[in-house]
């Protein structure tokens, strides 16, 4: 059984499904990384603020909160 | 969480900055130029004088390349160089020789090869006409803007790697793939110009189209999101709207763009799975597009009054309005049926402008507007001047988009059309008489983007020379007292 698999996979005739089968499943692990977990959220979220760390003329203005943040 | 810490921009290598800037101007207007004078030629045909190198044949590469190249390219080491430096806190990595040589290489290289195409040396591939000596230079210099680049990030202050510089990156490493696996090709002899391509027949459409879409997908795409994802926060004085969409927009894009380049060859000898394919990511596309136009809308939320008094964020909102409009454009025309009517007609030609001009040419100019007074220590000259750039830039863009549907859909309907016994009712000339009114406006609209530019350029040319005054005048003033 795992054998016939390895065939399928290795045969180039179906790189094109074994490409989109990793793509696909590896970019839903990507959307389920980013907005899965909340304190992961938050701390993406803290990386906006990057272009202004070294910036003291114009600080960000503060933002009312969007729908869903504390 | 990031990490705070304040750096002086005397730290930053700010000169190379400042090269790009004024090199990406220059070429700007002497490419555009160009693309005016080929749009007279085509509405007004004795323009060429039957002068062999000034005719559209070989001008057109000169002025795609001088745009694409001259323009958008050093616009993207400028602001590449500028974005690295200040969101990984570290000064740029290669000393000044390094950066120095990108510089020249770059700009050495598309002088060669423009020259190259009024006199013929050509190889024939869209976007990708210099022969093959350049295309060994333009690899040395990219393998060296790789290394500057990645040194800076490794080298960085700032623990996390903001994701503008994602896009960058992935921009360049596309860039070097598709310019290696698109231009493998045979010298004729060492000492001579020309040579011939590894591929031939439908393999080589499919590479040349693979490179020739996945450029507007990583040259004048994805480095410029990076562009927009810096500048628009920054000039609207607030965080981009959601960065954990600006991540999702990155993978997305990254994942898709590489399947859509065969819908350039619909109709034609290729396999129909592909053209399918093509078509089917295409759509896809639309996602992400609109995803990363939103987020980057959505940026001014709560500060929309900019709109009106702020003409640096009238560039960057406009030039997101038409990223938008031509990525709904762009997969409308990738499905077959409504290709069998825009393909090799001018309607194509309107949508690489709504991208090129409207996206391309307007994130830049506003992202210089924002960067050039800054990397000279000084504000703008002249604010009226940019509202007079921002005005006649959208006036050219627009006049150009429309008069390229009214051509381009009128002459694809009218090679389409069957009189009552089935002949086909207009001759290739009718559609070409029909065209002359259309490409009489596009060329209008052509010098309208130009004259903002010379309007750019003036004002720029005065803010620079005031902060070199500015600078001057307190040792005039010391050595007074």
């Amino acid at each position: 059984m795992l054998a016939e698999l390895w065939m399928w996979i290795t045969d180039l005739g179906n790189s094109k499904m074994v490409a989109l089968v990793i793509f696909f499943t590896t970019f839903v692990g990507i959307v389920l990384y980013v907005y899965s977990n909340k304190a992961r959220s938050e701390r993406l979220e803290s990386y906006r603020y990057v272009p202004f760390l070294d910036d003291d003329e114009h600080k960000p203005q503060a933002e009312s909160p969007k729908q869903g943040e504390k | 969480m990031a990490h705070s810490a304040v750096v002086s921009s005397e730290q930053y290598n700010y000169e190379i900055v400042k090269k790009f800037a004024i090199a990406a101007i220059v070429w700007g207007i002497a490419g555009m130029t160009a693309g005016v004078y080929i749009a007279s030629e085509l509405a007004w045909p004795f323009l060429s004088f039957d002068i062999a190198q000034i005719t559209f044949g070989r001008l057109r590469p000169v002025h795609t390349s001088g745009v694409i190249f001259g323009f958008g390219g050093n616009a993207l080491f400028a602001t590449s160089y500028y974005i690295v430096q200040r969101t990984c806190q570290a000064r740029l990595a290669g000393g000044t020789f390094w950066p120095n040589f990108t510089f020249w290489g770059w700009n050495l290289s598309i002088a060669i090869a423009g020259t190259g195409y009024l006199f013929g040396i050509s190889q024939g591939r869209e976007y990708a006409e210099p022969e093959w000596y350049v295309d060994l230079a333009i690899a040395v210099v990219w393998v060296v803007y790789f290394l500057i680049y990645t040194v800076t990030l490794v080298r960085r202050n700032q623990p996390h790697i903001y994701v503008a510089n994602w896009f960058f990156m992935s921009f360049i490493l596309a860039t070097a793939l598709l310019h290696i696996f698109n231009n493998l090709a045979m010298p004729v002899s060492l000492f001579g110009a020309k040579s011939y391509s590894l591929f031939s027949g439908v393999q080589d459409a499919m590479t040349q189209w693979w490179y020739g879409h996945n450029a507007v997908g990583f040259f004048l795409t994805a480095a410029f999101l990076g562009m927009m994802y810096y500048f628009v926060p920054k000039q609207a004085g607030r965080p981009v709207y959601s960065y954990r969409l600006s991540i999702v927009h990155f993978w997305a894009l990254s994942f898709m763009y590489m399947w859509v380049g065969t819908h350039h060859l619909h109709w034609t000898a290729i396999p129909d799975w592909t053209s399918s394919l093509a078509a089917v990511f295409s759509i896809l596309l639309l996602m992400p597009s609109w995803g990363g136009m939103i987020n980057g809308i959505m940026t001014l939320s709560g500060a929309w009054d900019k709109l009106r008094t702020d003409p640096i964020m009238m560039f960057l909102i406009t030039s997101l309005s038409f990223y938008g409009m031509s990525t709904f454009e762009g997969p409308m025309m990738s499905l077959k049926s409504v290709n069998a009517l825009s393909h090799y007609t001018d309607w194509t030609v309107g949508h690489v402008h709504s991208g090129a001009l409207g996206w391309v040419a307007m994130v830049s100019i506003g992202s210089f507007y924002h960067m050039i007074p800054r990397l000279w220590n000084t504000t703008i000259y002249s604010t009226k001047l940019i509202y007079t750039h921002f005005f006649l830039a959208t006036i050219g863009v627009i006049l150009y988009i429309t008069a390229m549907w009214v051509s381009g859909i009128g002459q694809g309907l009218m090679l389409r059309a069957f009189d009552e016994y089935g002949n086909l009712a207009y001759t290739f000339v009718e559609t070409v008489a029909f065209m002359h009114g259309p490409l009489a406006a596009r060329a209008i609209g052509g010098m309208f983007f130009v004259s903002g530019m010379l309007v750019m350029a003036y004002n720029i040319y005065m803010t620079i020379a005031r902060a070199k005054q500015e600078e001057k005048t307190p040792v005039v003033a010391v050595a007074q007292a």
